[in-house]
């Protein structure tokens, strides 16, 4: 007969293996990067800009550039993903078609971020002509991070009880005025958090900026959206991959702010949703 | 004077019948009592006359209902909602604070004046004997307020827009008997003003406030009248089961 006192001892052992599994790949890339990275920071590597062929100065221009094309892509991504959602799950009928392209804006979001890169190389750097530019990569980012955005605030709008909007619509309320003063108040927390979380995974990606924005070595400021621009992601991998003899903590110190900022960026979210649940009246 | 007429209504909901031929007059400041038991086609009558139905995507509907004489389907919609209020089952609160969701209604309908507004939700919840309660809570969150207190909220917030007819859908059937004697105190006050139509499972609730009583069975409209007549001689059997507890 199995001992049931046994039988619970090997299942929490697998159970808690499983958890230290996930638990100490994750913790070691952190304190590594940490532990190899800090030595590089201060402050001529975060303002000044690559010298030397870039092995020494600082990585200034792929700050900025990232936080201009991760802007971007957002101003573009946020404001067409959220009419869509609301489209989609407000006004569009739920028929076969409406079902299809639903499936079709999940499955987006699990395509290669590559195929977005050569897409964005294909529309806004050929047959729209906007070049190898700080806008061809925005646009590509933001169609990139388009499907997580609509999922979400969908997710975030069927979450506000559809008896609310019967009550709205009961008082004689239209259902425009619904959905602009009762279920968005109610959903933008949701809303919120997904496009924080396409801003983070825009900023670590760096396959659709390959071909769309990216500079090798630009040891200058963009000084305009047609200009290309240094990325945090690329830069990273062209001191890894194509300079010979980086100094090892210029690599780390870059991994780390680039960490740092997405970290950051997941902390801003996590913040608001905590926010606007405490204020959450129902 | 007829507010609502409403002849050979017939309403589906994909392949369900939810109502058979109905045809009834609904008068002025008069209490309409709704009883039958569950799936008889109240719910579905009620929401019929503020349109309420057509939410629902397979929704169908034969027959004629016209209010005040015109055609509901050629009323805007807003204006007909804004006329005839709509009390639900469970009180729902918005989650807005006692005078937003008040003043929810007005607003939408464009009053912007501030003061205005404080004057038409006081009255409102004068009306819903529920003032003297919240006066100071205004601000508070409205699900704060206990169950009994939230229902006379959402009474309230329905006056608050000036209707001309109030439908309620069970508005007791979550409180307790205390709630429920201010709750009918309120319909009772009201129905000098305006027409009322109270859908109700309590079959004694209907015998107290009611007018006039209807009783559907399975989506047919049984018998309607006097709310003394039908409660004392009902003229059909099954109206008489019903009443005295033979099935329910």
């Amino acid at each position: 007969m199995p001992n049931p006192g046994n039988s619970q001892r090997i299942a929490f052992f697998f159970l808690f293996l499983a958890t230290l599994l996930i638990v100490v790949p994750v913790g070691l890339i952190i304190v590594i990067i940490i532990q190899k990275g800090l030595p590089a920071i201060n402050w001529q590597f975060l303002t000044d800009i690559p010298r030397q062929g870039m092995r020494a100065g600082g990585i200034f221009p792929a700050i900025v550039g990232t936080v201009y094309i991760v802007s971007g892509a957002i101003v573009f991504a946020l404001p067409t993903g959220l009419l869509a959602a609301i489209y989609l799950s407000e006004y569009a009928k739920d028929n076969f078609l409406t079902r299809i392209v639903k499936l079709a804006i999940v499955n987006l979001a699990g395509v290669p971020s590559v195929v977005y890169g050569l897409f964005g190389l294909a529309l806004f750097v050929g047959f729209l002509k906007f070049g190898v530019s700080i806008l061809s990569g925005s646009l590509t980012l933001g169609i990139m991070i388009l499907p997580l955005i609509i999922t979400t605030s969908r997710e975030a709008l069927e979450s506000v009880p559809y008896s609310f909007r019967e009550v709205s619509l009961s008082l004689g309320a239209s259902k425009w005025q619904t959905i602009r003063y009762l279920v968005l108040p109610n959903a933008i927390s949701g809303i919120l958090t997904g496009t924080i979380l396409g801003l983070g995974r825009a900023a670590g990606e760096t396959a659709p900026i390959l071909f769309t924005v990216a500079a090798f070595y630009l040891p200058q400021l963009p000084r305009s959206i047609f200009d290309q621009a240094m990325a945090l992601p690329y830069h990273l991998y062209v001191i890894s991959t194509q300079v010979p003899n980086v100094d090892e903590k210029i690599k780390y110190g870059t991994a780390l702010v680039l960490l740092v900022l997405v970290l950051f960026m997941n902390l801003v979210a996590i913040i608001i949703r905590y926010r606007f649940r405490k204020k959450k009246k129902w | 004077m007829v507010k609502f007429s409403v002849k050979l209504l017939g309403v589906w909901f994909g392949a369900i019948h939810a109502l058979k031929n109905v045809s009834v007059d609904i008068s002025t400041s008069e209490i309409l009592g709704i009883i039958g038991p569950a799936n008889s086609g109240k719910t579905t009558f009620l929401r019929t006359l503020n349109r309420l139905n057509e939410l629902a995507p397979d929704f169908r509907i034969s027959g004629e209902v016209k209010f005040s004489g015109q055609n509901i389907a050629e009323i805007d919609l807003e204006i007909l909602r804004k006329k005839v209020g709509m009390v639900f089952a469970l009180p729902i609160p918005l989650p807005l604070s006692v005078f937003d969701n008040i003043a929810y209604g007005i607003r939408m309908h464009g009053l912007r004046n501030k003061k205005r507004q404080q004057e038409v939700v006081e009255k409102a919840l004068k009306q819903a004997y529920l003032w003297d309660e919240v006066k100071d809570r205004l601000q508070e969150p409205a699900f704060k307020l206990s169950g009994g207190q939230q229902q006379r909220l959402c009474i309230a917030r329905t006056l608050a827009v000036e209707p001309e007819v109030i439908l309620f859908d069970e508005p007791c059937s979550g409180l307790d008997p205390i709630s429920t004697a201010k709750v009918e105190e309120a319909m009772l006050k009201l129905k000098t003003v305006y027409t009322i139509v109270l859908v109700t499972n309590n079959v004694k609730q209907a015998a107290r406030v009611g007018d006039k009583t209807a009783f559907f069975l399975s989506g047919e409209l049984i018998e309607i009248n006097e709310t003394k007549r039908l409660f004392t001689a009902p003229s059909d059997k099954r109206t008489d089961d019903y009443l005295s507890g033979k099935f329910g």
